[in-house]
């Protein structure tokens, strides 16, 4: 636990779920679960999040959306699609107006399957993600060192 | 030489006290939500990560317009603790106030203006009773000097009972804490995204969150002023008055939902007039006797 990145902060975004895994991911958030004491916190601003969090399938309207939060995201970042909608397209896959799973629009990095996905799986997921954000950071300092090299 | 240590005391050790502060203000929350809470150094972490991510600027001048606003407060709280006069320290604090607002205004995004222009009508809020308060520590002792305040032998509080609840009903304006956090919001999804420092990203929002803990520390340094007379004893009325008034602070913040900022205002204003001004009365009428 001790080399895990401490402060990692959520973004959270409904793409087309039908809010079952919503409530779930606040769940998480409630005193029984308690993800702040990992230093997790939900902000509602990409320029401040670490974690994308996606629930729903991506639709022909909101494709744009989340692609530009994705962009606002400062790097390191990581994103972990919740429910199998997020991961698939789930139930709603052959609508008329979805495109499919989160990565149809960006890279996923880590899934939380079920449906609704429980909090202790989404709890599960985010802290993967945070050994991949660390493993990230990593990467960061390294590509910031050798541009500073290069300049 | 007293006074350079004093000064270089509190530009070292404040972010220290000021980031211990909000662990424990955290912690304390996290238990009456009955959760178990983040650890205490967590804003430590916090503000470490935010030096280490990608800087996205959306405006150059922010940057230098937030500096501003670090070196300002800075500059308050040494002042006030090198023992100056304290009617300037809260000038130069309105002014780093402004600057905290154009560091909000230049980025042109809708929340961040919002959250500024909240700011502003936060400033109008607050400064009446933070005037009465100098006003009141100059009536009760005959000078604005916070060394002479400090080292009188008189215990202010005595004189100054309707200043102190003034000023501690303001410190929740100035401290962003609800039902008074209007111009940022600390906890995610409200109308204003996060108001003030939405635009504020990495090292940017680490620098704001610095500034906070020198703020703080300072506010707390004027709440200790009330029970300062020279004597050691007096220190620990001090210090036991600035961890009560921290935990009422969070006890209020805990308790209550946010506020529209017109009853912000109005409310501000009665408690300040009411409870200052009487004071204020009183003070006269004895002096005239
Ligand atoms: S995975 Fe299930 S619960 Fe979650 S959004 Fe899709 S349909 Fe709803």
């Amino acid at each position: 636990m001790a080399k895990l990145k401490k402060s990692p902060w959520l973004l959270h975004y409904d793409g087309s779920s039908c809010n079952g895994c919503d409530i779930e991911v606040l769940a998480a958030l409630t005193p029984v679960y308690d993800a702040e004491r990992f230093g997790v916190m939900n902000t509602g601003d990409p320029l401040q999040a670490d974690i994308f969090l996606i629930t729903g399938g991506i639709n022909t309207q909101n494709k744009d959306v989340v692609k530009q939060l994705y962009d606002q995201m400062p790097r390191p970042k990581v994103v972990v699609a919740v429910g199998v909608c997020a991961c698939t397209g789930g139930v709603f896959k052959d609508c008329y107006n979805i495109l499919g799973g989160a990565d149809s629009v960006i890279p996923v990095d880590i899934y939380v399957p079920g449906c609704a996905a429980r909090p202790q799986a989404i709890i599960d997921g985010v802290v993967q993600a945070v050994e991949l954000l660390e493993k990230r950071s990593e990467e960061h300092k390294a590509m910031k060192k050798n541009k500073k090299k290069g300049a | 030489m007293n006074m350079i240590l004093r000064i270089v005391g509190y530009i070292v050790l404040a972010p220290i006290i000021g980031g211990l502060l909000e662990g424990i203000d955290r912690k304390i929350s996290a238990k009456m939500q009955r959760r178990v809470g983040p650890p205490i150094l967590q804003p430590f972490y916090d503000v470490k990560k935010l030096f280490n991510k990608q800087v996205i600027l959306v405006s150059r001048s922010q940057t230098f317009a937030l500096i501003s606003y670090l070196a300002l407060m800075i500059l308050t709280g040494a002042m006030f603790y090198a023992g100056m006069d304290i009617l300037m320290c809260f000038f130069v604090m309105s002014t780093a106030a402004t600057a905290l607002y154009f560091a909000a205004m230049v980025t042109s995004s809708p929340y961040a203006t919002m959250g500024a222009n909240r700011e502003l009508i936060q400033m109008m809020a607050y400064e009446p009773a933070v005037l009465l308060s100098c006003v009141g520590f100059y009536l009760a002792e005959g000078t604005f000097n916070v060394n002479e305040i400090a080292g009188s032998g008189k215990l202010d509080i005595i004189f100054l009972p309707g200043f102190f609840v003034a000023f501690v009903f303001i410190l929740t304006i100035k401290m962003r804490k609800s039902p008074f956090d209007i111009a940022t919001s600390h906890h995610m999804h409200q109308e204003l995204v996060k108001g003030l420092t939405t635009e504020m990203g990495a090292r940017n929002l680490a620098i704001f969150q610095v500034t906070e803990w020198y703020e703080n520390v300072f506010l707390m340094g004027v709440v200790g002023l009330f029970f300062i007379n020279g004597s050691y004893i007096s220190v620990i009325y001090a210090i036991v008055a600035i961890l009560l008034v921290y935990f009422l602070e969070i006890l209020i913040d805990n308790t209550s939902a946010r506020m529209k900022w017109e009853n912000m205002l109005k409310i501000t204003w009665i408690v300040t007039l009411f409870t200052a001004g009487v004071n204020l009365l009183v003070l006269m009428l004895v002096r005239v006797a």
